[in-house]
Order: structure tokens, then sequence, then C-alpha cells
């Protein structure tokens, strides 16, 4: 069959090799080198940890603290996490809501965008003041304004990127409008869509944070945010960067699932999953 | 004798399938690109069109799907509308995120056939077109020249007796597009197809067709309709024999007839 490849005639596993590959090599390298750069120049100037800690001080005090920063990062995750879940699902329908008619489209887009222009710092104070009762839930709101614009728009274009040959034979074989959405529209639109959702993933993350500082110190239960905040009081700043190393990893961490999510999606079609042999 | 006198009996006999009337249309932007346009399809025949590009070839062919309308004159099916259409288009158009299978079932299921009956109809198709075994393929793995074929196989697959064909080999290398030739004019015969054939190689055109027609521009009208009487359908041999040279010569002619007058009316 034309799908199956030659097999390497080496015994390394495919992921060895793919640890291996100077896509993952080359970024450690450097991260090691800026690494070591600081730690020296931390050492070398003799830098009082409260004005720069190294890496070294932050990975221990991470290790150190990990009882307290653990749940709070829980906390920071689950807004991150519903947020996003809300504005895919919202993004989603919005979507192919707008794709139904230009007239729809033209009159509601700008509104869509109005959400992406608002800055969210703004905003929060006024949404936490309206859903007092639950923070939880303004957090959400607050993460989830950040995260929707992106989804939307690129759904939208990819609704509306059909090849005009395949629009031409559903017509043909007289395809009412649902199929033609979902045999036809939805699919064209899942690397675009695909593609927003991996923006979406880290806006989420940064809306959340962003809203837990806006929330300040109140509330019971408290994020990251809430402990850099109270690091930042205490001058506990090896904790600050603890926890903003959290923060960074779990974006990435974000980004890499949602992209892993996207490869595996398309691997059979799309040629961003696709391995190129010429 | 006798059998050719019987054939041109029937020939008087049968009715057109489609014909076409005094065919003008005129896009939104003002350009005139069919004027008096006349065309009388014979059933089980295939009709080649050819002219220079931007004649309205393409045109004709969305006025018969009916993906675009006609601004003037009449385009009538034979009685009892039996017909069944199929459009191939000059790309494959195949969907890159379903198989070859899914693309060929596509069809069936905006019909909404039943399962079962459905890959029956597909795997006959798939067979008909000589791609047994890339079923689960998806559309990146193939070559040109198989994608055009699952293109056919997606227009065979709800057994049309009308296909029409708006260039589709003409991005294939000779030799490809030699075979597919080869296959079509099977095709022809096995499912009694009616086909209009678009095409710019004269030697196609008069490869594959009972009858040429060819078009000259501005505005998009008939300027000749050459009947290739050899017998049908034809095999490679065909192609170096001193007949068909004679009708690609009169194609040819008349091609370039039409080019000038063109040009003639544009100076
Ligand atoms: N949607 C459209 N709107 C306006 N003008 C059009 C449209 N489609 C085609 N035309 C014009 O109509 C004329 C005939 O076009 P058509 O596509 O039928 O030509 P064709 O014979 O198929 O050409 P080619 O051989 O290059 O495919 C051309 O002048 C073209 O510019
Ligand atoms: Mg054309």
């Amino acid at each position: 069959m034309l799908s199956t490849t030659l097999e390497q005639p080496t015994a390394t596993p495919k992921w060895v090799k793919s640890l291996l590959s100077p896509d993952v090599l080359a970024p450690i390298i450097v991260g090691l080198v800026l690494l070591t750069a600081w730690e020296l120049a931390v050492r070398i100037t003799n830098t009082p940890p409260y004005l720069l800690p190294g890496p070294i001080l932050i990975l221990q005090t991470l290790a150190k603290d990990w009882p307290t920063l653990i749940p709070s990062w829980f906390v920071t995750m689950k807004i991150a996490f519903t947020a996003l879940v809300a504005a895919t699902v919202s993004g989603l329908f919005v979507a192919i809501l707008f794709a139904q008619s230009k007239w729809i489209e033209r009159s509601f887009f700008p509104y869509a965008v109005l959400l992406q222009t608002t800055p969210i710092v703004a905003v929060a104070p006024l949404i936490i003041i309206w859903l007092k009762n639950n923070t939880f839930a303004a957090l959400v709101v607050c993460a989830w304004i950040v995260a929707f614009f992106p989804i939307v728009s690129n759904t939208v274009l990819g609704l509306n990127s059909t090849d005009p040959s395949l629009v031409n034979l559903f017509k043909l074989n007289k395809a009412n409008r649902w199929q033609t959405l979902w045999y036809l529209r939805l699919p064209t639109s899942l690397p675009y869509f695909l593609a927003g959702l991996r923006i979406s993933g880290g806006l989420a993350l940064i809306g959340a944070v962003v809203a837990e500082f806006v929330a300040g110190t109140g509330g019971a239960q408290s994020g990251l945010a809430y402990q850099i905040l109270i690091a930042g009081y205490n001058l506990q700043i090896p904790r600050m960067f603890a926890a903003l190393l959290l923060i960074t990893v779990s974006g990435i961490a974000i980004f890499a699932a949602l992209s892993a999510l996207s490869n595996v999606l398309l691997k059979n079609w799309h040629s961003s999953a696709m391995k190129h042999e010429n | 004798m006798i059998g050719s006198n019987l054939s041109s009996a029937i020939a008087m006999k049968t009715q057109p399938i489609l014909t076409l009337e005094h065919v003008g249309k005129t896009y939104a932007n003002g350009t005139v690109a069919l004027q008096d346009f006349n065309l009388a399809v014979e059933p089980n025949t295939i009709t080649s069109l050819v002219g220079p590009s931007g004649c309205g070839k393409s045109t004709v062919l969305r006025i018969i799907s009916e993906l675009g309308d006609l601004s003037t004159g009449r385009m009538t099916w034979r009685s009892g509308n039996d017909h069944k259409l199929a459009y191939v288009f000059q790309e494959a158009a195949l969907m890159p995120w379903a198989t070859v299978m899914d693309n060929i079932r596509l069809p069936l299921k905006l019909a909404k056939v039943p399962k079962r009956q459905a890959l029956g109809l597909v795997s006959e198709a798939i067979a008909q077109v000589g791609l047994q075994g890339f079923e689960r393929v998806y559309p990146r793995e193939l070559s040109g020249g198989m994608k055009m074929r699952v293109s056919i196989a997606r227009a065979l697959v709800t057994r049309p007796n009308v296909l029409l064909m708006d260039e589709p080999f003409g991005a294939l290398d000779e030799m490809t597009r030699g075979k597919l030739n080869q296959d079509l004019l099977q095709l022809q015969h096995q499912r009694n197809l009616t086909i209009l054939f678009v095409t710019h190689s004269i030697y196609e055109a008069v490869y594959l067709a009972h009858r040429v027609v060819v078009m000259a521009s501005k505005p998009g009208r008939v300027v000749a309709d050459i009947a290739i009487d050899s017998p049908h359908p034809r095999d490679p041999d065909y192609r170096t024999s001193a007949q068909f040279n004679r009708y690609c010569r009169e194609v040819s002619h008349s091609l370039s007839d039409a080019m000038g007058e063109s040009l003639a009316l544009a100076l």
C-alpha cells in the first residue's frame, strides 16, 4: 500500500530520535546557554536575590514552595481551561452563525472585534463587581473574553474558504445547507479553527492571570497571580519567579498540547501537519 | 451496406437528448459570453467542444448543468426528461480530508443513499476507473492522473447518463492522457453515456468524439460542426491513420478561421 513507509534499519526508538532532532536539541542548547549565563552573571555581580535570583535558586524555591504553589496553579489552570472550553464552544457557535449569511457577519463581526480590542485590565474590575458572588465565574468570563476572538475570526475565515469547484459539486448534487456545512465548510475550516485554538490556549491563560491580578488578594480560591502578588508584598522575589516559571511552563505546555492535537487531526491531509517528501 | 443503411436510419430517428436553441449569455459585468448558440446533442455519443480560450465553452457546460442560467434562448431535454447528469471539472476537486472511497461516495451521501447500497456502487465505480487497492488512500498520496480517475469515479457513482467534462485531462502528460482517453471510450460504450467533452487538444477532440463542435469567441458561437465518421470506440492505431489526420486538419482549419475571425473583429 502507498501509506506504508519503509522501516529504518536502525534500532533507535522513534521518540529518542525525535528528541535528538535539531528541532528539539537546538532550542534546548540555547536555553541552557542562556540559563548558565544568567546564573553566572548573578553570582559574579553578587546581585542580591531580592533583586534578581539566579535560576538555581528559583528551582530550589519552586521545589520548596511546591505545596503552596501547586494548589494555586490548579486554580489558575482551572480558570484558563474552563475559559478555553467556553471560548471554543461559543466561538464555534458564533462562527457558524456568522457563516450562515453575509448579512449576519457584516452586522455582528464588528462587535466581536470590540471584544478583542477592549483592554481586559480595564473591564475586569467591572466584571468582578457584577459577578461578585462568584469570583470563579468572573475570572472565567475575563479569560473567555480574551480567548474568544481568535477562534471566531479564524473559524469564520475557514468556513468561507471553501474550494469553488467543491461548492459547485455540492450544488450539482443538490446538497442542502446543513450537508454543505457538515461535509464541506466545517472540514475546510478545521485547520483554521485549530490555528485559532492554539492562539486562544495561550490567551486564556494570560487572561486568567490578568483577571486574578485585578481581582487582587480577595476571594477564597487564589491562583498563581495571587501568589505573585503576596510574594511581591513580602519581598519573596524567588517565589515570585517560581510562580512566574509555572505560568510560563504551563503556557508552553498548553501550546504544545494543542499543536499535537492539531497534528493528529490534520496528519492525513493538511500541509501544515504533513511530512513533505519530494 | 445493409448495416450502414440501418444505422443511418436509426440515426435519423434518434431524437437529440438535449437541444440548445439561440442561447445567449451575458454576465453581470456585461461580458457577452454566448450569442445565438445552437447545439443538439445526440444520445450515446461523445461531442467535443473546442475553441479559443474565453469563447464560452465552460459557460455552455455551466448552463447545461444549471450551475449558471441562460440570458436568452431555450434549453430543452428530450421529452420524458430521463437525463441524469454528472460534471467533471478541470481540476480533480477532491476533498483533501477524505479518502478516495469517501470522496467517491460523496454524491451518494448527499443523496442519502443507504450505506450498504452506496458501498456497492462505490466499489463498482472504483473498479471501473481501475483504482482498486487505493480505497483508503488520501488524495495527497495520488498522482495527477489518479486524482482525475477519482474525480471520474465520483461522477460515475450516481450512474449518470450524461457526462459533462471540462478539460478534464488538461493538466496531464501525453501518456496518462492517452490512457485515460482509452478508458473514457470504454466507459462511454459500457454505460451508454452521452458525453460533452471540452478540450484544447484538437487530437483529443477528434480521437474521442463522434462529433467536434468548433466555437469562436466574442461573442461565443458555433462556427463548425464536424462529424467524425470513423468506427467508434477507437484504438490507439487510429491516431496514426490518414483519416484521423484528415479530421484533425479540418478541425484545425476551422479553429484558425475562428481565431482569425475573432482577431479581425477585435482589430
Ligand atoms: N463569472 C463570470 N463573470 C463575468 N464574466 C465571465 C464569468 N465567467 C466567464 N466570464 C467571461 O465569459 C467568457 C467565456 O468564459 P468561459 O469560461 O466560458 O470561457 P472558456 O471557453 O471556458 O475559456 P477557457 O478555454 O479559457 O476555459 C470569457 O470572456 C470570460 O471572461
Ligand atoms: Mg473553461
